[in-house]
């Protein structure tokens, strides 16, 4: 095997950080592959969590008691946290959502809706998740736009497809940043560059890339992008929506109510400042200081050290997988020299994928089977699903062994 | 160890389900996935004056346990009237396929029966009974 089992940092310590990873299942060594769905969570993350609920809980912003003052520090600077830790300005860029999905919406419905009109198109690309796909076919439904789909083969956009797609009616343009089926990355600079020679705003789906890969939101000239806490570490119930301050005053509201008001009379009301406009309702505080310490956890460890390593993972994974005949990858394969991220789709032999996972499943391996809510792309490949496998900082060499040797026993079964 | 659930039975009928195929002009029909997995079954059924299933086929793809389950279903209801077959419940098809099965995989086991009984019904509605 030409791959050298390196990491930039000591897995093995890492690991005794996630209480979870030292579980068994059925008497076999958990081994979590299951990452693009869910990351587990370090102690330091739980201990936050508890230390709040513990400590300083109570509810944020208008409370003039000295609990409610150390509870709101916390949630505003969690804020503060995840700007510096996208590239963003500050903490009026920031909105903290319940999920990605939320923040989608919040878009789509809070400035799409608004701004796009009949015969704009939206532009998407055919490996969009479920949440950034179906609130735009509502978008699109309503105020009667076209939606065109960059066209993807192998989990990349295909040569002249930005150029040919994206037009001086274009109004809107969602991108999945990184692929949760292929771990691909989008070519998002020449799709931003692109939009916006025409006037385009651009949502970047970051719910894949911002816990693997340094993602820098300027750098990048995103209009806006959402992105999951849940899945770098933080507490489920955690997302963020990044904005551009103009591109956030183009923004109504989409959740009205409590504190995201200034003055409320009977029959009006006007809102709060940035960002808390779009924070209706008491917030998830407690998540939003698990968010913080998961920031501070990556930070620690080095986003691109967390990338280095996974890549260097998958990599390894794709060698052994391939050099199996009875194992169909999909997407780019080990001698794609470009960036990609640690997310393998395969599928063995004559076995469906959930049954291929149900048997990984017995050995400990947890792995994901079904249309990873992109069943379009499902069609447009040719496969009613796949088995997914998807790493993250803390999973090992080892474990990609365990998984080749998980699908010995799958093919057994299904030989 | 769900490793038991892929007894030989249960392979074999996945291999080489029974009663695959479909059946022109028939009198029940119709289909339905399980969206968290994407299996996906299609029904057809004959049914003779006494309301009995006379012929019965499916097909669809998926994983072994949906269609091995279909395949065992088709089986099954042969001979049964379409009032029987209505009343087929969970536990039945567990009996049938003889393998314990957890919650996510009963959704699986189940899917056949869930659009058998659904083209029933829609074939009661059309005879307005």
């Amino acid at each position: 095997m030409s791959i050298e089992k390196a990491s930039p940092y000591n897995v093995e310590a890492v690991r005794d950080d996630f209480p979870v990873l030292g579980r068994t299942v059925d008497g076999e060594k958990l081994v979590y592959l299951d990452n693009a769905a869910t990351s587990q969570k370090p102690q330091a993350v739980i201990d936050a969590v508890s230390e709040f609920y513990e400590g300083y809980n109570a509810n944020v912003h208008r409370g003039l008691h000295k609990l409610s003052q150390e509870a709101s520090e916390a949630y505003e600077g969690a804020h503060d946290k995840v700007a510096e830790f996208i590239g963003a300005d500050g903490r009026e860029n920031i909105i903290f959502t319940s999920n990605t999905t939320e923040g989608v919406n919040t878009v789509a419905f809070g400035w799409g809706m608004h701004h796009v009109e009949e015969g704009d198109n939206i532009v998407l690309t055919q490996m969009e998740h479920h949440s950034s796909l179906v609130p735009w076919q509502q978008v699109a439904k309503r105020n009667d736009a076209e939606l065109r789909f960059l066209e993807v083969e192998e989990g990349l956009v295909k040569d002249g497809e930005v150029e040919e797609k994206i037009d001086e009616d274009t109004t809107a343009v969602s991108v999945i940043h990184m692929s949760n089926v292929f771990g691909t990355f989008a070519p998002v600079d020449e799709i931003i560059d692109r939009a916006h020679e025409h006037g385009a705003r651009v949502l970047v789906d970051g719910a894949q890339s911002v816990p693997h890969a340094s993602v820098n939101v300027n750098e990048m000239d995103a209009d806006f992008l959402v992105t999951s806490g849940h899945k770098m570490c933080g507490p489920t119930g955690t997302g963020v929506l990044y904005g551009k301050t103009d591109a956030l005053h183009e923004t109504e509201p989409y959740r009205y109510g409590g504190e995201m008001i200034k003055i409320v009379e009977y029959d009006d009301a006007t809102w709060a400042d940035l960002p808390w406009k779009f924070e209706g309702g008491t917030p998830n505080i407690a998540g939003a200081v698990g968010l913080s310490a998961a920031v501070d956890y990556l930070e620690e460890l080095g986003v691109e050290n967390v990338h280095e390593h996974e890549s260097a993972v998958t990599r390894y994974a794709l060698e052994l997988l391939e050099d199996d005949d009875e194992v169909t990858v999909y997407g780019p394969h080990a001698d794609y020299d470009k960036e990609r991220a640690g997310v393998i789709s395969f599928n063995v032999s004559d076995a469906h994928p959930h049954d291929s996972s149900q048997l990984l499943s017995d050995q400990g391996i947890a792995t994901r089977s079904g249309h990873h809510c992109a069943q379009p792309l499902m069609r447009e490949m040719g496969v009613p699903a796949t088995t997914r496998a998807s790493f993250y900082l803390y999973n090992t060499y080892e474990e990609v062994d365990a998984l080749v040797e998980g699908i010995e026993t799958v093919k057994e079964v299904f030989a | 160890m769900s490793r038991d659930m892929y007894r030989q039975r249960i392979l074999d009928h996945y291999r080489d389900p029974q009663n695959y195929g479909t059946i022109k002009d028939p009198d029940v029909t119709y289909e339905d996935v399980n969206p968290s997995c994407g299996d996906e079954i299609q029904m057809y059924a004959v049914v003779d004056d006494e309301d009995e299933i006379v012929d019965v086929k499916f097909d669809g793809q998926g994983c072994a346990i949906s269609q091995a389950s279909a395949s065992l279903l088709t089986e099954k209801v042969k001979g049964m009237t379409v009032e029987e077959v209505r009343d087929l419940e969970t536990d039945d098809i567990r009996e049938m396929l003889g393998i314990e099965l957890s919650p996510v995989r009963v959704k699986c086991a189940v899917l056949g029966l869930k659009v058998l009984e659904g083209g029933i019904v829609e074939y009661e509605k059309g005879k307005g009974t």
